[in-house]
Formats: C-alpha cells, structure tokens, sequence
C-alpha cells in the first residue's frame, strides 16, 4: 500500500519538446536537448529529433525544461470552504506553477480524518483535478487533539502521511502515540510545530519590526522549542517525522543535530520563508501575514543555506486561501496563510538562483524530485520511459504579480506587487498537457 | 490635490512638523479669545470615528473642529452598525458615501486607519491604532516641549518610562522626538520593553539609576489589565511603584515631566509629582487644541504653503 494520487483520467499525450535546456540533478542533465513524448511516456531524448507525423510540436527553445514540482503541502479548503478554493481552481494554480502533484493536508471541514472521507475526495479529484493529487489524513479525529484517526485503513485508501497541520499536537504524548501507531502504516507523521504558551497572541515574528509596530510577537522558540521536543520524542521512538514548514534559525540547529543522531527526521521550508523578511509586514497588509511568520534575514540566509545542504529536504508551499473578506480587515484579526503553488518557482528562482545563493539544480531537486521520493509516488525525471512529469519554464520572464491574474480563488499572496523573474510556460503531468500559458 | 493621511509620524518630514507646529502657534490667539471661532474650514465635513473610548482625543478633536467651524459627526462603535457586525470596510465606505474630507479615527488594531485610507477618498487622521501610532499624541507632545523649552529641542535627553510594549504613545513619540533631534531611552520593566527595540535607535533601561541624565521624563500609564493575575508582565503594582514610580526623591529640579493622560496617582506618578510646576501635563492637554486644529488645517490646505498663520488666524 503507497500514496495514491487521483486526477481526472485523460490520454496520454504526443508531443515534441523542441530545444529546452533540460536541468535534472537525478538524469544528471544539464544540457540542450528535444524530447518526444508518446502516448504520455517519453520515448527519446536527443539533439535535433524527428518530427512523427500527428505529434504536436513545442518550441521551447531558450527555455527549461525541469522535472516537475510536487507540492508536500497545500490547503485545498475542500471539502468545506469552496468559496475560498476547490479542487480545480487549485490544481490549476498548480499546473500554472509547474507542480505535477499536489498533496492536501488534512485541515478541511470535515476534516480528512476517516477513509470515507478521503475516498469521497479522492472520487471529487477524479472529476476535478487537473494535476493529480493526494491527501493527507489528520493525526487526530476532527483535529481535536485528542483521539487518533484509523491510520491503517486511511493509509490503506492512499493518504501519504498523517498531519493535523495548521494546529499543533497539544501534548508531547499524542505525538508519541501517533509515532508508534504510524508504524503499522509505513507513513511519517507531519507536525505543525509550535509551543502555544509561547505563541501565546503573536502575529507576527518577535523582532525589531514587532517592536516598531506593535504586534505581540511570535518567538522563533515557540518553534524551536517544540521542534527540539519533538525530535526527542522521534528519536526515542524511532518514528518517522516530518517537520512542516521550518522557518527559523534555532530550528535548523536541532533539526542538524537530530540528523547526525540518525533520527528519521525530514523537514521542509516554504518559498514565502525562503523569500520575504518580516520587514514586509510594515506594510500592514494581512496579506503577509502567515504562522510560522516571516522571520528575519538572519533566519531566511540560514534556511536557504539548509535547503543547499540538504538538511532541508523539501521545499512545500503551505498554500492557503484565504477568502477576500477574512484579509480584509486589520492585520490582528485576519487569519494567518498565503497563497503559493503558483509564485513558488518564479519567487525562488528570482531570490535564491539569480543571486546565486541556490544552484538550479539543487532547487528543483528540493522542488520535485525529494518530495515525490518523500510521498512515495513516481519521482518526476526527464529519462526515456518515464512517464512525463515536467515543466517549461521561460527563465526570462518578468512579471509583476497581481492576485487578480492567478488562477487560486482567492487574492491572498504575499508577492502581490512584486517583479518576479522566470515564469512556468507549460506543464505535462502524467503524460497529459494540464497547462499552456496563452501568451 | 492629493488626498494626504496622517497615519504615523513616519508619514511626516521634519518641515512638516515644524509647520504645524508653527501653525498651532498661530491658533493659540484664537483659544485666548472671547469668541473662540474661526471660519476657516466652514463648509467643511470631519467624521469623527472612536472605535474604542477616548475622552481626551475625541473631545479635542471635535472641539479643534468646531472652533474651525467645520461640520462634524461623531460615531462610536457601540450603538453604531458595528455591533451588528459590519466590517471596517464596509464602515468607511457607506461614511465614505457622504463625502467627508476628513475622517479621524481611533480603533483598536493596529493599521486600521491605513486599511480605512484605502477604501475612501477622505483624508484619514489616525487618532490612536492599537499599540502602533498615536501621531497626533506625539505632536502636541512636541509643541508643549517647544512652548516651554524653546524651539530648538535638539540635544535634548528624553526618558519614556513604563509599559514601552503596549504603548503606540511610545512608539509615536520615539520618532517625534528623533526626528527633532532628541536622545531616547526607554525604561520600565523587562518584559514590558519590546525585544530589539534598540533597533529604533533608542537606549533601554530596567532601573532608573541614571534618570537624572534626563531633561524630560515622559511617564506611561500602568494599564491596569496588565496587572491581572496570570499575564506576569510584573508581580504586583506594589512593586511596580516601588521601582518605577515617579516621586520627587526620583527627579531633579528643573526635570520637566510629561504624561499623556489619564494618570493614576500613587501607581506610576505620585500625587506630589503630578501636581508640580514642572509636570507638564495640563500643557499637554491644552495643547491638544491648537495642535489638531492645526493638524486638521494642514490637511485640508495643504502642507505646501510655508507662510504660517495669517490666513488660519484669521
């Protein structure tokens, strides 16, 4: 039994990717090269192929072509908030941003937290999904903290992983049960790391921004603290965790300790941490405002530095809509969370690999290829008999980001406004064309 | 002309400052008057907006208002569509719909007047956003200052003494007093002073050793929510007093001692200390006046005209 994924059911495609500059770490690609997919399958790759009668032709040359990005972490609201997204809107923010799985955590109304629940989703995507995807189940029944979900038969119905993210577990306990029980499933369990008392009222990170504006803060150890707990707990237990979006320093050294202690500890960190200061919460805007919060320059040249080093194994999104009426109103009352599958690639790729801080390489390595292995799915690689999992990417876009052009439902990006570089042009997901930018 | 917000100190230059400041000046004739009206901002409409109580704010808006004889319309949240659950938005735009040119609001979170900016074409005059600004505070503030001590405050070392983190006072008159060349240390208990706020360019202080240093010593209210059971912010009011009490044994003549009202005697200032010539607090409110009236002219004429005085005095 492994992680399914689920998509509407389409032909494969035939296609001939003409002069792409493909960057695979695990091909050990990078160079300029066609592709021709058949029937969905890539079937050869090489300089100047011949074009098969009836295959439909792209002309990418001056672009890349990149294994496809899996997303270990978004908020799809469904089922329960499908004002803010549903399954299409947001598999096809997905597609817009290169992604060829996406995976949904467990936080939905119901939450995902009984097989039948999963499966009903599972037969929505079936209609609905235009990327595949996957789902977490919640640790706890109804995220309450308080009895464990039936993870064997959840496991069995294809959830990747166990998760009650979007709150933390209460007690250091109910992560030990759910470690140990997770055990019968051959699944991680994925927390939301966060000490409460710590927490306490915080919206944004504690820093010399806080102290300008006022805002209770959020301590980079109301993360650290429950981290080293937990990695404790994992340790003790020989449990597999998965640490959600890492955003602080002090984090990362536990994190590294745990690692070399040989804990079976994975940890991801999110492209809105990977990009933006807290400084950005100046503007007042709740459209910046996310838990963990941005953290200081410090924090993010740490986390980029992880990311490099593989002691961050995934980069995941924490994609999360947030309807117009909830972030409209002051930054103290709005709920935390921003949208991100389809500014993902293009925000990176702007911060991290124009200024040299991340090779290429390393970053769709992070994006694709280490969350796929962490899901257990087919991992994304530009090889003959492969499946087609990829992406064209045109690295000479501009664009400015404006909320109403994204395909998300809602408008909470962090990015609004900003001038990003690189934009996806095209996305195969299993076999089949799920996107195609119009200009 | 475009719309122009008073959202925070930081939405002003240094000249800016000094002309309004110059322009309460002017008003300050009109005050002393029999018939303390001028027909400056007649046809005028500001809405004022309290979100959360005030007594000295919104009375001295509204009086700086009418003494321009501007028409004005007071709400407060309580009785008002808010208790019926009507969002800020919505709020600013149906008041929007009567074509105020000026809204002055205070409310409880912090960049709430900054939200309202964007959903009217009123100029908005943050009257206090949660623990963030209060810049209107800050500039009577700093005129008291200039009316006592003369014009040139440059130099001058400037103590804010209390509960630093809950304060938008502090946070608004840490720049006033910056941008007019003034020294600031912050000094109260430990868990009340925000962590990295040496980062604004201020010194911090848990004792009141080197109070004496100070030329000014600006005193917070213990905001007695604070002092519940179980938020530990500082074990008791008793101790609080002990060592952050203002007594005269602390100060030094000729120490001037600020407050921004409302003051609880025998907690952070004693009754001896508030009561004295140097203790500048009654000047704080009597500034209040001519520095919103001021305030609420410039906004309306514009902060380009440099010549101060002649046609607001009129």
């Amino acid at each position: 039994m492994s992680a399914r994924v689920f998509s509407t059911a389409r032909r494969g495609e035939d296609l001939l990717v003409r002069g792409a500059h493909i960057v695979d770490p695990l091909a050990n690609l990078d160079a300029r090269a066609d592709v021709l997919v058949r029937k969905g399958v890539i079937t050869e790759i090489g300089e100047k192929l011949q074009t098969p009668a009836g295959v439909r032709v792209i002309d990418a040359d001056g672009w890349l072509l990149l294994p496809g990005f899996v997303d270990l972490h978004a908020h799809l609201r469904t089922p329960g908030r499908e004002d803010e997204e549903d399954l299409a809107s947001g598999t096809t923010a997905a597609a817009a941003g290169g992604y060829v799985a996406v995976f949904a955590m467990a936080n939905t109304q119901p939450a995902i937290d009984s097989a039948s629940v999963l499966e009903g989703m599972a037969r929505q995507a079936a209609v609905d999904a235009r990327v595949p995807v996957g789902f977490f189940a919640a640790v706890t029944l109804g995220l309450k903290g308080e009895q464990l979900t039936e993870m064997h038969e959840l496991a069995q119905a294809g959830a990747v992983g166990f998760s009650d993210d979007g709150l933390p577990l209460p007690t250091a306990q109910l992560l030990r049960r759910a470690l140990q029980y997770a055990k019968v499933t051959d699944r991680f369990v994925a927390i939301h790391a966060q000490d409460d008392s710590l927490m306490a009222t915080g919206v944004m990170n504690e820093d010399a921004v806080s102290a300008k504006l006022g805002f209770a803060g959020i301590p980079a150890i109301a993360e650290s603290a429950a981290i080293a707990q937990a990695l404790e707990v994992a340790r003790y237990e020989e449990g597999r965790l998965h640490l959600c979006h890492v955003s602080s320093e002090l984090s990362l050294e536990h994190v590294a300790r745990a690692k070399q202690l040989g804990v079976r500890v994975t940890a991801e960190a999110t492209p809105h941490h990977l990009t933006l200061t807290s400084d950005k919460v100046e503007c007042l805007d709740a459209r910046v405002k996310m838990n963990p919060p941005l953290r200081t320059e410090k924090d993010r040249q740490a986390l980029v530095a992880a990311v490099k080093d593989g002691l961050i194994d995934v980069i995941a999104t924490d994609h999360a809509p947030h309807a117009p009426e909830e972030k409209e109103v002051p930054f103290e009352v709005a709920p935390f969370g921003t949208t991100g599958l389809e500014t993902a690639f293009a925000a990176l790729y702007t911060a991290t690999v124009l200024t040299g801080e991340l090779p290429l390489a390393t970053l769709v390595e992070r994006m694709s290829q280490a969350p796929a292995r962490l899901a257990g799915i087919p991992v994304p690689t530009i090889a003959k008999e492969q499946v087609a999992n990829f992406c064209l990417v045109d690295p000479q876009a501009e664009w400015t980001v404006d909320p109403a052009d994204l395909h998300s439902k809602t408008r909470n990006t962090a990015w609004a406004g900003e001038t990003l570089r690189s934009r996806v042009r095209a996305t195969v997901a299993t076999g089949r064309l799920v996107w195609e930018a119009r200009d | 002309m475009a719309k122009r917000d008073l959202l925070s100190m930081s939405d002003l230059s240094r000249a800016d400052v000094e002309l309004i400041l110059d322009t309460a000046e002017s008003f300050l004739p009109v005050l002393k008057r029999d018939i303390k009206k001028v027909p400056t901002l007649r046809g005028r409409t500001i809405v004022n907006m309290f979100f959360e109580s005030s007594t000295r704010t919104s009375t001295s808006f509204e009086l700086a208002a009418k003494r321009l004889s501007a028409d004005t319309m007071s709400i407060k949240a309580s009785g008002s569509a808010v208790d019926k659950g009507e969002s800020l938005k919505d709020t600013i735009l149906t008041l929007s719909a009567y074509s105020p040119d000026i809204i002055v609001m205070r409310h409880p979170h912090i960049g709430a007047g900054r939200l309202a900016a964007r959903y009217t074409t009123a100029s908005v005059i943050n009257a206090g956003d949660g623990k963030y600004q209060h810049p209107t505070q800050a500039l009577l503030d700093v005129f008291t200052l200039r009316q006592t001590l003369g014009k040139d405050l440059a130099g001058l070392n400037v103590w804010i003494v209390g509960d630093i983190l809950h304060s938008r006072v502090a946070r608004s008159d840490i720049e006033a007093f910056q941008l007019l060349g003034m020294q600031v240390t912050v000094a109260g208990p430990p868990p009340l002073i925000p962590r990295d706020i040496e980062a604004l360019g201020v010194k911090v202080a848990y004792d009141l050793g080197k109070l004496r240093e100070a030329d000014v010593v600006y005193l917070l209210r213990m905001q007695m929510e604070r002092m519940q059971a179980g938020a530990n912010y500082v074990p008791s009011l008793r101790e609080y007093s002990a060592l952050y009490g203002m007594t005269a044994a602390r100060l030094r003549a000729g120490q001037k001692v600020m407050h921004p009202g409302p003051i609880n005697r025998g907690v952070e200032i004693s009754a001896e200390v508030a009561d004295h010539p140097d203790t500048l607090i009654l000047e704080q409110v009597e500034a209040g006046v001519a520095v919103r009236m001021a305030i609420l002219y410039r906004t309306i004429v514009g902060y380009d005209e440099r010549q101060p005085g002649e046609r607001g005095a009129a």
